[in-house]
């Protein structure tokens, strides 16, 4: 089992390529003709297609491609259409959210957030009906619909961020703009608005799932690869029918610190810490400027924030006299 | 395996070296201002801090403030005023270099037929100078301190010092896709290559100024004012200017457990919020007032004059000219020196070099008491006195 033991996959199959059981009338069939790729093959399956589409699947990409096109194409047009300016800005550039004076308009000006608001519909829709898709998909092939509720907690905090806050607020201009520094620089603005986020606590609990979710990962993954030489990443099979590798694996952890998971189990801690991490950072988003407008103060008020020694420095906005 | 392995290291190596081509190599020193624990901190790297422009020497000494008052002497004279002759022609010479006349000397603003007459728009535009000169001193003291400024302080030997703006071209129809930005989302200077709105001069230090403070003040909302998060990127913008006009970190006047909350910032905040309130008296009350003074080629596209920041005097440095004291060797710039507190004149030689490693600036701002690391900070060894005023 050496081709378990590197980075890449060293061993790949090249057999006539698996089409997957027939599927029931009322689905269209699955589209594409299969075939092997080397380099995809070394980091996973070798084989590409053929991938069911469907209804949903269809007009879920048709969406995404009209919400990719109106983003691009509104940044395009802000560097007066010019492609050089585009790749060179490219990372600056951003569609915004409308003004607040705007509110919740269904249809401000184009320019003015208009095509915001046409970009993150489809793109909702887009996310939506892949959601729906992959719940139908995994009850299709008679597995649980795990990845579809994880899916789901990211959907949440998505539209946390960018509609049910923003409608609560009465404002779309409390919306996250599309753009790469754009939306970190909100990000960073969103905190200094609300008087340092770190002091939220469903922040504290997103970062403690975040982080979490990459220590167990990082933990199960070198878990698996370690008993590799064993036949452990045939994980399913040890669930049922534990062998050495399990055991070992096991033992690993038990002799390491005490307490170990289980083949099974293992993976329940990763989902459940992966969707905990949306879940309590959407709470977290929905609770500022809602519930709570300057979460250090009111970490102050409840006895929560690390209290510093006073500087001594008044606001000279308050001294008699003041200059405007 | 045995072959492809120094080829991925290779990789990683030349990556590395790629994503770490933006990082400055050279050698840092590292300043704790404040609390433990709180990372108020500055980390400078000394070969990195801009020199400033040696300052010009003083034409000749200050002598005794007697004699005749220049308002007597010469005919129109109506700022200087109460000035010795002696006092006023030194600093007549001195804006020669100071302003950066050239071989045109005193006719830059003079006419040399009728020294009284105002008929060069610089003469006008220089006595008005001379009364914002005077107001800096006298009512700005909790911005300028006792160290005060001169002419040099924001011209540097330039007719238009080199740091200022203006409101720039027309903005287009807001209602226009093509070209329309919003004010933000570009890689400009002014807020350091941000994307934030990059208008901050205009809409914070010039006419009807935007609220700058934008966290909340009560932990709960429906308590004084509700600011959109558009304002906070707003204020951040400003921000990223002052952060690169002085060249130091945003913990240079903050605590970032909260920006807002004063008796967590440093001295050196109430000092800035005092700098803004002046930018704005300049731009508003000298500089704008001169719009129909200046030539158009002295404006900006939209006729508006070019006006001051805080890079204009600053320059990079957290005191500009690292906190050396210049006023003190022309103190008429601030009024008659009858009324100067202070002894004889400062010279050249009794004041350590701008540049030099002893210059260590009157302490910044008012009360202080964070003593924390202050005192027991150690000085770079070599250091400039930029180092030393951001130290201390």
């Amino acid at each position: 089992m050496a081709a378990y033991q590197n980075i890449f996959t060293q061993v790949q199959l090249r057999a006539a390529p698996e089409m997957g059981p027939p599927l029931p009338h009322a689905d269209s069939a699955r589209d594409g003709m299969p075939w092997y790729s080397n380099l995809m093959g070394t980091l996973g399956n070798a084989q590409i297609g053929p991938i069911y589409l469907g209804t949903l699947g269809i007009i879920s990409l048709f969406c995404g491609f009209i919400a990719f096109e109106i983003i691009g194409l509104n940044m395009l047009a802000s560097v007066n259409w010019s492609w050089i300016e585009f790749v060179r800005q490219l990372p600056w550039l951003a569609l915004e959210p409308p003004a607040p004076q705007y509110g919740l308009r269904i249809i401000p000006p184009l320019a003015q957030g208009g095509w915001w608001l046409m970009a993150g519909f489809f793109l909702t829709t887009s996310i939506i009906l892949w959601w729906v898709r992959s719940y139908n998909r995994a009850r299709s092939l008679g597995i649980g619909t795990h990845t579809t509720w994880a899916f789901a907690s990211a959907i949440w905090l998505y539209l946390v961020l960018g509609f049910i806050r923003p409608v609560m607020m009465g404002s779309w201009s409390e919306a996250v703009p599309f753009g790469i520094f754009p939306h970190l620089d909100w990000t960073a603005a969103f905190s200094i608005r609300y008087g340092n986020l770190f002091y939220n606590p469903f922040h504290c609990l997103s970062i403690v799932f975040l982080y979490g979710s990459t220590l167990l990962f990082a933990m199960h993954g070198a878990t698996i690869m370690a008993v590799g030489r064993y036949g452990g990443e045939r994980e399913l099979e040890h669930i049922t029918d534990r062998g050495t590798a399990a055991e070992r694996a096991g033992l690993f952890w038990r002799w390491t610190m005490g307490f170990n998971a289980t083949y099974e189990s293992v993976h329940r801690w990763a989902w459940w810490f992966a969707v905990l991490t949306t879940l309590t950072g959407g709470i977290g988003i929905l609770l500022t400027g809602t519930v709570v407008d300057n979460w250090y103060l009111w970490a102050v008020d409840h006895h929560y924030a690390t209290l510093y020694p006073d500087t001594g420095v008044v606001d000279p906005a308050l001294l008699p006299g003041a200059p405007k | 395996m045995s072959l492809a392995a120094p080829k991925h290291l290779a990789l990683i190596v030349a990556g590395s070296a790629l994503l770490l081509g933006g990082c400055d190599l050279g050698k840092k020193v590292t300043y704790q201002n404040g609390y433990r624990g709180t990372g108020i901190q500055q980390v400078i790297q000394p070969s990195l801090i801009p020199v400033a422009a040696a300052i010009p020497p003083e034409p000749y000494p200050a002598g005794p403030d007697e004699g005749d008052r220049a308002g007597k002497t010469y005919q129109n004279v109506q700022v200087l005023k109460y000035a010795s002759t002696d006092d006023f022609n030194r600093i007549m010479l001195s804006m020669n270099a100071w302003i950066g006349t050239g071989e045109q000397g005193c006719n830059y603003c003079h006419n040399p037929n009728n020294m009284a007459s105002d008929e060069k728009y610089t003469k006008v535009v220089a006595r008005r100078m001379l009364q914002m000169t005077a107001n800096i001193n006298n009512n700005w003291t909790q911005h300028v301190h006792q160290t005060g400024v001169t002419c040099w302080t924001c011209h540097r030997g330039n007719a238009v010092p080199v740091y200022n703006w203006n409101l720039g071209p027309k903005p287009g129809d807001p209602l226009k896709l093509a070209g329309n930005k919003h004010g933000k989302d570009t890689p400009l200077a002014v807020v350091a290559y941000s994307d934030l709105p990059n208008q901050p001069f205009a809409n914070y230090l010039n006419t009807e100024p935007r609220m700058i403070r934008v966290a909340a003040n009560s932990p709960y909302p429906g308590h004084g004012d509700t600011m959109a998060i558009n304002s906070a990127r707003g204020t951040y913008g400003l921000m990223m200017h002052m952060s690169s006009a002085l060249g130091v970190n945003c913990t240079y006047c903050h605590n970032t457990q909260s920006f807002r909350q004063w008796s967590l910032s440093r001295p050196q905040r109430a000092n800035a919020w005092y700098g803004i309130r002046m930018v704005r008296d300049i731009n508003v009350n000298y500089i704008g007032g001169l719009a129909s003074v200046f030539p158009a080629y002295r404006k900006g596209p939209q006729g508006d004059p070019n006006k001051a920041n805080c890079g204009t005097c600053h320059q990079g440095q957290a005191k500009p000219m690292g906190g050396y004291p210049m006023l003190s060797q022309y103190p008429v710039l601030k009024g008659p020196r009858s009324l100067a507190n202070t002894a004889a004149p400062a010279t050249n030689a009794t004041l350590a070099a701008p540049n030099g490693e002893d210059v260590n600036g009157p302490t910044a701002a008012a009360p202080r008491s964070t003593p924390v690391a202050a005192a027991t900070m150690p000085m770079p060894r070599g250091g400039s006195a930029v180092a030393a005023s951001i130290g201390g």
